[in-house]
């Protein structure tokens, strides 16, 4: 086992090198570069080729990516170039948003989705069924930004009962301990924060669920369905076990596997959403952020920004399996 | 992510399950099904509507999508001209016929899907089936370049796939053909893991094994047998892609990325995009094409979902 | 497995639906509370379109930074409020000699900066020398750029394209009276004085900037720390900064009880940045903030008709349609200058695309600005004789490329991707055949323009200060890439007017400048545009400025 895992972390610093160069060739490519987008319509010529210069960008890739590796092996991801603040800071100033607002959002799916698409397969064709599987066909088939859009403008426009933007109200000083804002007031105490910040959550959380809750009905429903008809559910019934017993024991619990590797491993399409949601509501998370890293030409935040995501992919990935290996005696990890 | 690779996975399965007994029977026992299927004849009928639209369109709309009404709209920069009898649907923020740029933009709503998707689909079956044939007939050195090239493909299944389009789109410059690209490429790792895995798992089915045994070589195995039977995963699996594709334009437009010349060639989801900024003073310039967007992508996915139950035996119940 | 018991699943929703009665029953008690406590509302809040970049005025050249440091810092001259005239700021009066080149500047007495620290001419002098010793990371025009436009190089250029310094010598004569000395006159003085970026710090606070290292990585431009969170920088202005919370994306601000003249008219005054145009909106209506910036013009009358404030700024600005003669050689005929000019319906764009208190232009400087003339040929919207010309030039089917920026609304021009599709229209109308070519602001539209690779684009300039050198000198002045022609008596008029010291004869310099360039016709100035600002019912808004340079320390509630 560990030494599966050793292996496994071993394996993270090619695939991570690797990464880096295809990054930075690719990069390469991007024309313009960051210099422009700092002085707008005041930029020249000269101007622009003088801050590239500061920048090291008019030297050749493999000089510049001669460095970067020097940096990554002094700790140093490098700095940002439309704040002017290393991308470190930067990653650790924003993330906490945007892990906390996708947590929220799987929190809701998980707590819609379960029991939806349960219910939806245990009354196959009738009428819960038949609402949630087209609900849930109905939510991936509105964009994202739309949805938040319509919640913003009749939830918090119209009836005023949610913040239109933001993540705290203005003079809730919540004391940082997590940077999740809503657990940090649960932490110190602070009871007022943590309202505040689940209310700023609640819209842009049910915009950024609409894609996964779908996912998850319509996961939850296949797998109840595959479940009920294994001989073990059927063997179990004409027993004559107790309905619940076999409700709980032996289907959920075999139909739910599929669903929890999948909530573990929805970042690539939260993160999607999460840019677009976030920039509905200005979230200040780090998909705006990297939004505008891309149109900046911000290459220092780009290039940490994937190695985190693949990183992150590899370490989850790791997880999911070990996750596996410890519910499902069956499966073994070499 | 791993809900698409699963997904993906398991369409890969379900061909080989079927070709592998009696093959053509159960292809006619799925499209038996399949028009027994409400939903896929929801989604059908949706389809048929859209294609309609995209084709006769541009020839019937009333108007130029480039036409422009001066001096009557706008009048104090707010103030719309709504439906009326000679605009249907009444007039954009440039005083144009927003029912004709409706119509008009299914025809580009369309191509935009189509194109896209294809290409996804053929550089995705290219990536795919190389690294799949690596796999089977390619011995050890095969397997590694297979798990290399798959090790590739999930990080990009893991990237968001926005910030890939977007990213492209920044390298390529604005146009509609770029547009294409961008959401050809976030498409392409999942064609590549859905003809990769169909045929993996065909390569060990008994049909293939018995070629084999038969002294057919491995090569033409592959060409003759194990591609044309990965068919159905792919189809399946290109009708939810024009879906996504359809959204996902509608997302770059709103990053900002969406087709330039949107005067002349009107796109669903620029047309919403640009709604957005007036949605105090005209809420119905963005209430149709958010409905289009929202309605083709339904029948698209309804379609999909409904052949794939078709193909999958458990999902019958 | 236990956890996959039903109890869990029952307890995550009964969980979830907690939390959503909760936070739905708390954001309702929010909004009572916060209405009860308005009896005494203390907390202004304003939403910008973009976070500061840092808090060091110095360090800056946009205006959503300025638009924070502005209410705690101070320059020696300021503009009136509600217009574009000089005016004593931290100097009461000010002179200079007969060259231009030596500026007396008579100091405010009992002025105190935020830290305590007294304000006099040594502060002053502390501060230029300040700048222009500046070396490493500072040098770069990103980070200093007003610097490097009013006053050139520093000590030691470490850049051998960094410009020559001009700035000579500051000397605090007595301790109310500072000189400052240049090399030689500029166009750009005594209008330079004023800016935000040349505003007055705290010597204590300087001394604490410099202890900073001038960022030792040669290959990055980072701002360094002092600049980037409350507590160092202080000022003379009507409030200090207190906090900036850049994860929520805000600044704090609170009344400085000591300051000078008429004290700040509420307590706590608060930016926060919200990117969209419907964002700010959606803030305002539903009541999360008191105020907004670059209000979108289809969203002027809507808010003034929900009984929002909406004033109207004077114009500030140009917004343009330049030509690139290089890119296509078509556009070097004048005719076919003049032909696009006459398509161009202006006024229509005015009125359907631009804010209240628009016009359409007729030379490259808003009428506010001194060395407006109305002398200058008039280019009227007369599509029979923009094809004649076009005729006459023998380019009937003129083919055009188009470019304009996307994802980007500025001060002149809030929605360009409109403008565009109007001008287009009208350039067909001529027979003009026109290729769109959209591209992202920063840095590819930028970076197109400036080298001369569009043939047709569309920028704008905010002026600095009211000096038409501000606007004109920055195009027409030299030869320049974005509009690609050498024209001797365009440049030649240009040099005659910024040498000139004396302000009478400059003024009548630029009159005869601008007529020469409106003659030449190097591109069309299509309109000056006041970006819209909009305040809640309930709030006393400031006076609006034609430079955006509202202070909000004249705000109070009703």
């Amino acid at each position: 086992m560990l030494r599966f895992v050793v292996r496994r972390l071993l394996q993270l610093i090619p695939t991570l090198l690797g990464l880096s160069v295809l990054l930075f060739i690719w990069l390469n490519r991007l024309p313009g570069g960051p210099a422009s987008a700092i002085l707008g319509e005041k930029a020249t010529e000269a101007e622009v080729a003088r801050i590239n210069r500061a920048l090291g960008l008019d030297q050749p890739v493999y000089v510049q990516y001669g460095r970067f590796i020097k940096r990554l092996i002094e700790g140093d991801l490098g700095t940002s170039t439309q704040t002017g603040q290393p991308v470190m800071d930067e990653f650790l100033l924003r993330f906490p948003a945007t892990v906390e607002l996708s947590l929220m959002a799987i929190v809701l799916a998980v707590a819609v989705g379960v029991p939806l698409g349960y219910f939806a397969a245990k009354r196959r064709g009738g009428w819960l069924d038949v609402a949630a599987v087209s609900s849930s066909l109905i939510g991936i088939c509105i964009p994202v930004f739309f949805l938040a859009f319509m919640l913003r403008t009749v939830f918090s426009v119209n009836l005023g009962w949610f913040p239109s933007y933001g993540r705290l109200t203005t003079g809730i000083n919540a004391t940082e301990v997590t940077g999740l804002a809503v657990l940090d007031g649960l932490l110190t105490g602070e009871f007022d924060a943590t309202w505040d910040a689940l209310s700023h959550l609640i819209l842009p959380a049910i915009a950024l669920a609409s894609i996964p809750v779908a996912v998850i009905v319509r996961m939850t429903r296949a797998s109840v369905l595959e479940v009920l008809g294994e001989d073990y559910v059927r063997t179990a019934e004409s027993k004559g076990l107790r309905k619940g017993v076999v409700r709980t024991r032996h289907v959920l619990r075999n139909a739910l596997l599929p669903v929890i590797t999948s909530v573990g491993l929805l970042t690539g399409s939260l993160l999607s959403g999460a840019v677009l949601t976030e920039s509905v509501f200005t979230f200040g998370g780090i998909g705006s952020f990297i939004r505008t890293a891309i149109d900046g030409r911000d290459y220092p935040v780009l290039v940490g920004f994937i190695m985190f995501i693949a990183m992150a992919y590899v370490l989850i990935n790791l997880l999911v399996d070990l996750a596996y290996s410890l519910i499902d005696p069956r499966v073994r990890v070499h | 992510m791993s809900t698409k690779t699963d997904k993906i996975d398991r369409l890969a399965e379900l061909t080989a399950q079927q070709e592998s007994s009696s093959g053509a029977s159960l292809w006619r026992e799925a499209l038996k099904r399949l028009r027994a299927s409400k939903m896929a004849l929801v989604g059908a009928w949706i389809i048929a509507v859209f294609l309609l639209l995209a084709i006769i369109g541009p020839w019937v709309a009333p108007y130029a999508p480039g036409q422009q009404w001066r001096g009557e709209v706008f009048v104090n920069r707010a103030e719309f001209v709504g439906a009326r009898a000679e605009n249907w649907f009444g007039l954009d923020h440039l005083g144009r016929d927003i029912f004709s740029r409706m119509l008009v933009g299914a025809r580009q709503t369309l191509l935009l899907g189509v194109v896209s998707t294809l290409i996804g689909l053929s550089v995705g079956a290219l990536i795919g089936s190389f690294s799949g044939a690596c796999a089977t007939l390619g011995g050890r050195v095969g397997q590694r370049i297979d798990s290399v090239v798959m090790r590739c493909i999930d990080i990009m299944l893991a990237l968001p796939s926005l910030l890939l389009a977007v990213s492209v789109a920044a390298v390529l410059g604005q146009s509609m053909t770029t547009v294409m690209i961008a959401i050809g490429v976030v498409q392409i790792p999942v064609f590549a893991r859905l003809l990769r895995g169909a045929m993996l798992v065909q390569g060990g089915s008994d049909y293939v094994l018995a070629a084999h045994s038969l002294g057919i070589r491995k090569r033409r195995i592959v060409l003759t047998q194990i591609m044309p039977n990965s068919l159905s995963p792919v189809i399946v699996q290109a009708t939810l892609s024009l879906a996504t594709a359809i959204i996902e334009a509608a997302a770059l437009s709103f990053l900002g990325l969406g087709n330039p010349d949107s005067a002349k060639n009107p796109e669903w989801g620029v047309m919403l995009t640009q709604a957005q900024n007036y949605a105090d003073s005209a809420p119905m310039m963005a209430v149709y094409p958010a409905l289009a967007i929202i309605i083709t992508a339904l029948g698209f996915t309804l379609l999909g979902e409904a052949m794939r139950e078709a193909l999958d035996p458990k999902l019958r119940g | 497995m236990r956890i996959f018991k039903s109890r869990v699943t029952r307890a995550i929703t009964v969980a979830a639906a907690t939390a959503l009665i909760v936070t739905g029953c708390s954001s309702e008690r929010d909004t009572t509370e916060g209405k009860g406590k308005d009896g005494a509302k203390d907390t202004f809040v304003f939403g910008g379109a973009g976070d500061p970049g840092s808090l060091d005025p110095a360090l800056a050249s946009d205006g959503e930074t300025f638009r924070v440091t502005r209410q705690a810092f101070e320059a020696l001259l300021e503009h009136e409020p509600g217009g574009s005239e000089l005016v004593g700021g931290l100097a009461e009066k000010w002179d200079s000699n007969d060259e231009g080149t030596v500026w007396t500047f008579n100091l405010r007495k009992g002025v105190k900066f935020h830290d305590g620290e007294a304000f006099n001419a040594e502060a002053v002098c502390a501060n230029y020398d300040h700048w222009f010793n500046w070396t490493g990371t500072y040098q770069s025009s990103a980070v200093s750029y007003y610097w490097q436009t009013i006053m050139g190089g520093f000590a030691k250029n470490e850049d051998k394209d960094a410009p020559k310094a001009n700035y000579k010598s500051c000397t605090a004569k007595d301790e109310n009276t500072a000189v400052i000395e240049v090399n030689k006159a500029s166009a750009n003085l005594p209008g330079g004085f004023s800016l935000q970026a040349l505003a007055i710090h705290s010597p204590k606070a300087l001394k604490a900037y410099e202890k900073e290292e001038a960022s030792a990585k040669g290959d990055a431009i980072t701002y360094p720390k002092y600049s980037q969170q409350a507590g160092t920088v202080a000022g003379t202005g009507p409030y200090k900064i207190t906090k900036w919370n850049k994860g929520n994306k805000e600044v704090q601000l609170e009344r400085f009880d000591d300051y000078w003249g008429k004290k700040a008219g509420v307590k706590n005054l608060v930016f926060r940045t919200i990117d969209t145009e419907e964002g700010r909106r959606s803030a305002l209506q539903a009541g999360d903030i008191d105020g907004y910036d670059l209000v979108s013009p289809a969203d002027v009358k809507t808010l003034e008709k929900a009984g929002f404030q909406v004033p109207t700024r004077e114009v500030f600005n140009i917004f343009y349609l330049g030509f690139s003669q290089e890119k296509n050689k078509a556009l070097q005929n004048k005719d076919v200058r003049a032909a696009i000019a006459h398509a161009i319906d202006k006024d229509n764009l005015v009125k359907t695309q631009l804010p209240e208190g628009g016009v359409a232009a007729t030379q490259f400087i808003p009428d506010t600005v001194e060395g407006y003339s109305d002398k200058v040929e008039k280019y009227d919207y007369d599509p029979a004789k923009a094809k004649s010309l076009l005729k006459k030039a023998g380019e009937e089917k003129l083919k055009v490329e188009f470019c304009y920026p996307t994802e980007v609304s500025r001060p002149y021009m809030p929605s360009p991707g409109d403008l565009f599709e109007l001008m287009k229209s009208d350039l067909e109308k001529i027979g003009i055949t026109v290729t769109p070519k959209p591209a992202k602001w920063a840095p590819d539209y930028i970076d197109a323009t400036e080298a001369g690779g569009c043939e047709l684009h569309l920028l704008g300039w905010t002026g600095d200060f009211n000096d038409a050198y501000n606007f004109i000198g920055t195009w027409f002045a030299e030869y320049d890439k974005q509009w690609g022609f050498k024209d001797k008596k365009v440049f030649e008029a240009m040099e005659e007017a910024s040498k000139e010291v004396d302000h009478a004869k400059r003024v009548k310099l630029y009159e005869r400048a601008n007529e020469v360039v409106m003659d030449y016709l190097p591109g069309v100035p299509v309109s000056s545009s006041p970006p819209a600002i909009a305040f809640a019912k309930d709030v006393n808004p400031p006076l609006v400025s034609p430079l955006t340079q509202e202070n909000f320390a004249e705000v109070t509630f009703k």
